[in-house]
């Protein structure tokens, strides 16, 4: 009222909401940056620029003064965001991302946690008092008349549930990845689809008694804890190849939440920003589910480990015995004498950081006159494009990585593949075995170049726990050990000869 | 409630339409993007911050509240600054590349390299 006239014209709805279109204009300008390696790095700044103009925008809104709970809240946030994000391995990529999610979703959760508090006692229809909460001209308006509309409450509690699914599972994959809790499938079996159900009902169950005007704070948190058992009950039976999927299926429903949120705080910034991560990440997952030949319903209800644990132990019995093992000398002597060499990177390669060692060789390969190329399948690592981003750090050069259809053409006229550290993506099995859980997956057809050699740790099945023929064949030889010492070995072998 | 009714209905088209840009926004990104572009609608959803800074805005919050919406604050402001740093990390790898040019095959050979992108492979 008595404040200067600059800062009531600062403060208008108007302005602010001019802005937030402001910001998500340079939102969806950057994501179209991104669609190109030579302006991502652009389109990535336009966006983080939009991000600044929306916060700063929602600071302009008036503020009981909180000034300092707020400052609070962003230098833990800065404190935890900023050293994590400068020091993570490019290896660790797929987990730090997870770990974005995860917070992510929480804090979407717990705002409408906070919503329910304040506001859920009008939920179901009854008349109370509204502040303004959002930025619309409109709701100004109509500021402390009637109640909070039921479609707050709708949008509120879905994005509750979402958060908290997301929250959960993206936490589950982060441990998954980082090993911290086994990477292998853990489920309930046959049962395990039952649960998820149960869940489901019950969250939805409690969620459609708080919009009918059930006032209970406990059941509030009831709902968000029988969403965060869903979340883990979802990911945690989910094992290997599919941890891509789930990532950027979760990804998806976080920029969902945000989305409801945004309808909820009737906030357009918040709005656009979410439902083009929901639309973006939508597509990503199918497209990665495409890929492996897998519809996401089936992902989701779990169980891809469960059976391919059991065809793997099938496999072993079956092929025991008949796998070839070379050396690292006896590596590099048919390297040097292939006059085509097609490398195909895996997770091994990424747990091992030897695409550095990697790069070393097909140098000293090149120096040899041997042609390399780098047969990358689109799920190989544990991101779409994880492979992609690893070789890029060790400055391969770009138009030395083939896709996967590219690659296919090639092996047929490619000496030696050197396979490092991928397993399922080039299982035959998933081309000839069809109670294979991974039949029907696209894979890179390495057995049809003259030999192979593949790189491994041991024997044990991968991340997935399916069995590999590939090494059964009689073109085939396993050089055992750790990515990066064994590529390393060779490139020292390479240069005695 | 008319008014509240339009406040829903255009919120309602911002979110269709939005669903559509984004639909046809990320239909053209490259597999070899997919990391740095998931990574970077990552960063975008952690405009949830902007719920907590409204909500930490209000009078008349309790304790419980506030310390949630701190840790809401603090969680958006880690998806946000993480998700865009760890994007421009990884994306200024790919920038650094000596030789731009590209293999025929690749739909997005159309930028503006295009022109030296024409060798055959």
């Amino acid at each position: 009222m008595n404040a200067p006239l600059a800062t009531s014209f600062l403060q208008s709805q108007n302005f602010i909401y001019v802005l937030y279109i402001v910001a998500f204009a340079l939102f969806i300008q950057g994501l179209r940056g991104l669609a190109g390696p030579t302006t991502a790095v652009r389109g990535n700044r336009i966006a983080a620029v939009g991000m600044a103009i929306a916060v700063i925008a929602t600071l302009l809104n008036r503020n009981e003064g909180n000034w300092g709970l707020i400052a609070l809240g962003v230098a833990l946030g800065a404190a935890v965001g900023v050293p994590a994000a400068r020091q993570v391995k490019m290896t660790a990529m797929p987990q730090m991302v997870a770990l974005f999610n995860g917070v992510g979703g929480g804090a979407v959760a717990l705002i409408s946690w906070v919503e329910f508090r304040h506001y859920g006692s009008t939920y179901g229809g009854h008349s109370y008092r509204l502040v303004s909460i959002g930025a619309a001209p409109a709701v100004e308006t109509s500021v402390h008349v009637g109640g909070v509309p039921a479609y707050v409450a709708i949008f509120s509690v879905f994005a509750a549930i979402i958060g908290s699914i997301s929250f959960w599972g993206s936490n589950i994959a982060f441990g998954k990845l980082q090993e911290i809790i086994p990477g292998r499938p853990i489920s309930f079996g046959a049962g395990q689809q039952v649960v998820n159900l149960v869940l489901l009902v019950l969250a939805l169950a409690a969620g459609v008694d708080l919009i009918a005007g059930a006032h209970s704070q406990l059941l509030f948190i009831g709902m968000l804890v029988v969403a965060a058992l869903l979340g883990n009950a979802v990911v945690f039976p989910i094992g290997g190849a599919d941890m891509p999927v789930v990532i950027s299926m979760l990804n998806a429903f976080t920029g969902l939440s945000a989305a409801a949120t945004g309808v909820a705080l009737n906030n357009p910034a918040l709005i656009v920003a979410g439902m083009i991560v929901g639309a973006s990440g939508s597509i990503l997952t199918n497209l990665m589910a495409v890929a492996m030949n897998r519809s996401i319903p089936a992902i989701v209800a779990g169980g891809f480990g469960g059976t391919g644990a059991v065809a793997g132990a099938e496999g072993a019995g079956e092929h025991a015995g008949t796998v070839k093992s070379t050396s690292a000398a006896d590596a590099a002597i048919q390297l040097a004498y292939a006059s085509r060499v097609m490398i195909v990177p895996g997770y091994g390669m990424a747990v091992a950081q030897a695409q550095h060692a990697v790069r070393e060789l097909t140098k000293e390969l090149e120096k040899r006159g041997v042609e390399v190329g780098f047969a990358i399948h689109p799920v190989a690592g544990r991101m779409p494009g994880h492979m992609n981003v690893l070789l890029a750090e060790a400055d391969v050069p770009y138009d030395q990585l083939e896709e996967m259809d590219e690659a296919n053409q090639e092996f047929g006229r490619t000496d030696v593949s050197l396979v490092i550290g991928a397993n399922d993506v080039t299982n035959p099995a998933a081309k000839n075995t069809p109670s294979s859980p991974i039949y029907g997956m696209p894979i890179l057809e390495v057995s049809n170049s003259h030999s192979v050699i593949v790189i491994k740790r041991s024997m044990n099945p991968g991340f997935a726990g399916i069995e590999n023929e590939l090494y059964y064949e009689p073109e085939t030889s396993m050089l055992f050990g750790d990515a990066k010492s064994a590529v390393s070995e060779i490139t020292a072998e390479l240069a005695q000869l | 409630m008319t008014v509240l009714a339009s406040v829903l209905t255009t919120n309602l088209a911002i979110l269709v339409l939005a669903g559509f840009i984004g639909f046809v926004v990320i239909s053209k990104v490259p597999n070899t993007l997919h990391t740095p572009l998931m990574s970077g609608t990552n960063a975008i959803h952690g405009i949830v911050l902007l719920g907590g800074l409204l909500l930490l805005g209000l009078a008349g919050l309790d304790g419980l509240s506030k310390a949630l919406l701190v840790i809401a604050v603090a969680f958006g402001t880690i998806n946000v600054v993480g998700g865009f740093l760890v994007t421009d990390r990884m994306l200024e790898m790919f920038k650094s590349k000596p030789k731009p040019k590209r293999d025929a095959g690749e739909e997005h050979g159309a930028g503006n390299d295009g022109g030296e992108g024409g060798t055959p492979s």
